[in-house]
């Protein structure tokens, strides 16, 4: 099996809260450059999935590598899954660049200070070097005039787009979206779109959790569709849509076209 | 009345007022410093930390200063261990004992308003952090304890005010603070009224450049939570 | 168990006096505390003027300061009048003398919490007793008060575990609390950390006892609040 260009494999994925299974078994392969959109209601797991790809939330069972590394992990004395070398998540964590639903900016630090947080003080990257790139990436999501700007001065949309830039400081090797539009108003969304559309055409590896079906469907090229906790319809963007194999996929298509 | 005794009596009072700055800034500092430790452990993991940070917290918040400083001044000379030890040499000296006694009151209030302000840090700053691949201690040093410094600064700043009111207790053991002057001028004169309220009035003026200061150093810090105009 | 020399009725006596200041100046407080935020919150200049500077003063001198001027000061001017109307002379107890600055100083803090709980009542709902066609009195009655009370318990019940603690310092004007027996006792057994430790141990109670109150009270209060 080629396994060279592999970014990301996750094996039989489960998460539990309490009682309740989240995940019930997901499996997703991504090749770089892949991007895939992962949609479904409310409550199926999706956002879940993406957060046990860096362990902000720690998977039950399963194996996800990330570039071909496995992610240790053990059992603690009360039996429950954890990581077993907290310094390899940290290590791999520096590789996904994550964008959240609700901007999670540090809210006591410029636009700036927000970018070259992660390059200085967890790659340690000297730190003239950090804002000289910090000031591209700033330009590219266009919210450079505003870089000595705190987030509360700012709106949605412009968070959005500090995040996304400070996900992209890290020079990661995939970049995780959690929602990234769910937050904002109507009016906001089509900036931070505009954005991420960029950073498709690029080449760049994403996965993103989204509602947006439209966005989707144009800059994605694999969908994932979950249904409670399991992968109910898997495929190139293409084919899903024209000719979805699962009749909940197309229920959920057909509602949330109309809007 | 008569304030002329108290003109008479200025540098008098001016020393005792340089004695009640020296004794609250240096509380304050060393209670700080202990403080931060102290509020970490309270929020620790680890429940035996936690308990005893709670604990010291109940304990020096639940009682009077004016117990607290007793005990650490005529309490310790109880233990002969005590007093035969190097300890003796701070624990003999009323200026010492009232820097302990206010310093590690001012501690636990100090543990207490930051145990809060931690817990009150955003959870998705604190994710964001993880998410970049932050260790636990860089963490608290660049993301946690900056937020909470600047969220504690008003509750900090009633605490501050808190503390040079304490600190006229010092008078009380011997100590010529401004309150300790107040009493040698009244004794001496017997003017109960021009000795005491000329130490309330120095209080009052110190107490209004603290609620200036901490007015300052809010609209300076709290920069990223103003709405821009 | 600490060895206590046989001075533990004595203790015990001063921790009853020690709640006896502290029941007194609350009530004390809790009246000043009234007219303080129905002063500071009404129509007239010269009532907020006088409150305001009350609260002032008060938070910014320290409390053992007002005690002194209360009870050396106001020794003086009871003579002062005593000698121009030739009454005999008039000793200011220092349980008057305690009691009375602690309610005083303990005043201007629950004038503030007052003022906050009355601000917090939303007019909405004050408006819509109105529009059910109850009068004033039986708006404030069941509508104001009851919110009100609400609102300013936790900041009341914190304002009374710091007073409990102030009552400490009346053992420094010479009255016989506990603190002050403490020191007698800690004085006379050569053992002064014992009793202080003691002493320390029974304001402990007073505030636990105090906390679990509250938060019985606050339980029962604040039903229907949302909490953050």
């Amino acid at each position: 099996m080629d396994r060279k260009n592999e970014a990301l494999l996750v094996e039989n994925l489960h998460k539990s809260f309490g009682l309740e299974e989240v995940l019930k078994g997901v499996s997703l392969k991504a090749i770089q450059g892949d991007v895939i959109a992962m949609l479904g209601a409310s409550g199926s797991g999706k956002s879940t999935f993406l957060r046990c790809l860096n362990l902000l939330e720690t998977p039950s069972s399963g194996k996800v590598f990330v570039g071909g590394e496995l992610i240790r992990m053990k059992k603690n004395r009360f039996g429950e899954s954890v990581p077993e070398d907290i310094k390899q998540v940290e290590r791999i964590r520096t590789r996904l660049g994550m964008v959240f639903q609700q901007f999670n900016l540090w809210s006591h630090m410029t636009v700036l200070e927000n970018v070259i947080e992660a390059p200085v003080n967890v790659l340690k990257i000297p730190k003239k070097e950090a804002i000289e790139k910090a000031e591209v990436l700033l330009k590219k999501v266009g919210i450079y005039e505003r870089k000595d700007y705190h987030p509360a001065h700012l709106s949605g949309g412009q968070q959005q787009r500090v995040a996304i830039a400070r996900a992209l400081a890290i020079e990661p090797d995939m970049l995780l979206f959690d929602e990234p539009t769910s937050a904002l108003d109507p009016e906001l969304v089509g900036e931070v779109l505009l954005v991420m559309r960029k950073l498709a055409e690029e080449g760049r590896t994403m996965i993103l959790v989204t509602h947006e079906i439209g966005f989707a469907k144009e800059v994605s090229s694999r969908v994932v569709f979950l249904y409670e906790g399991i992968i109910e319809e898997e495929g190139h963007t293409k084919d899903v849509f024209e000719n979805p194999s699962s009749e909940r996929f197309r229920q959920f298509f057909s509602k949330h076209v109309e809007h | 009345m008569d304030f002329k005794v108290v003109l008479d009596n200025l540098p008098l009072y001016l020393n005792g007022l340089w004695m009640t700055i020296q004794l609250v800034i240096i509380s304050l500092v060393s209670g700080f410093g202990f403080a931060v430790p102290l509020a970490l452990m309270a929020v620790s993991k680890i429940s035996i930390l936690r308990y005893l940070s709670k604990f010291y917290i109940y304990f020096f918040r639940g009682t009077p200063l004016l117990i607290q400083m007793f005990l650490i001044y005529y309490g310790m000379s109880q233990f002969e261990a005590i007093r035969e030890s190097f300890l003796w040499i701070f624990l003999r000296e009323a200026y010492w004992c009232a820097i302990i006694a206010f310093g590690l009151n001012t501690a636990g209030y100090t543990a207490e308003i930051l145990r809060g302000t931690i817990e009150q840090t955003p959870f998705g700053e604190i994710e964001a952090a993880k998410a970049c691949g932050m260790s636990k201690t860089t963490m608290y040093l660049r993301i946690i304890m900056p937020g909470t410094f600047r969220r504690a600064l008003p509750a900090y700043g009633n605490e501050v005010i808190f503390m040079l009111h304490g600190s006229a207790l010092a008078g009380v053991i011997t100590i010529v603070d401004l309150f300790g002057a107040a009493k040698i001028v009244n004794s001496r004169y017997f003017v109960p009224f021009e000795s005491f309220i000329a130490a309330g009035l120095f209080y009052l003026c110190c107490t209004f450049c603290i609620v200036w200061f901490f007015k300052w150093a809010e609209k300076h810090w709290h920069v990223h939570l103003r709405p821009k105009t | 168990m600490l060895d206590l020399h046989g001075y533990l009725p004595m203790i015990l006596e001063g921790m009853i006096l020690t709640i006896e200041v502290a029941i007194l100046s609350l009530l004390i407080a809790v009246i000043l505390g009234f007219i303080g935020a129905l002063a500071k919150l009404s129509k007239f200049r010269t009532a907020r003027i006088i409150a305001t500077i009350y609260t002032t003063l008060i938070r910014g001198i320290p409390d053992l300061v007002l005690m002194t001027i209360i009870f050396f000061g106001g020794q003086i001017i009871v003579n002062n009048i005593g000698d121009y109307m030739s009454w005999e002379y008039i000793d200011i107890s220092p349980f008057i003398a305690g009691t009375v600055t602690i309610g005083f100083i303990f005043g201007a803090y629950m004038a503030e919490t007052f003022r906050g709980g009355i601000l917090a009542v939303s007019y909405g709902e004050i408006e819509a007793a109105r529009a059910f066609g109850m009068q004033s009195w039986k708006v404030f009655y069941r509508i104001t008060l009851p919110l009100m009370v609400r609102h300013a318990l936790p900041g009341f019940g914190n304002n009374w575990m710091v007073l409990a603690k102030t009552t400490a310092l009346v053992s420094v004007i010479g009255l016989q609390d506990m603190v002050y027996n403490a020191n007698v006792a800690g004085g006379a057994t050569r053992k002064p950390f014992t009793f202080f430790l003691v002493v320390a141990i029974l304001f402990l109670c007073i505030t636990g006892i105090s906390d679990i109150g509250l938060r019985w009270a606050n339980r029962r209060f604040s039903i229907g609040v949302r909490r953050v």
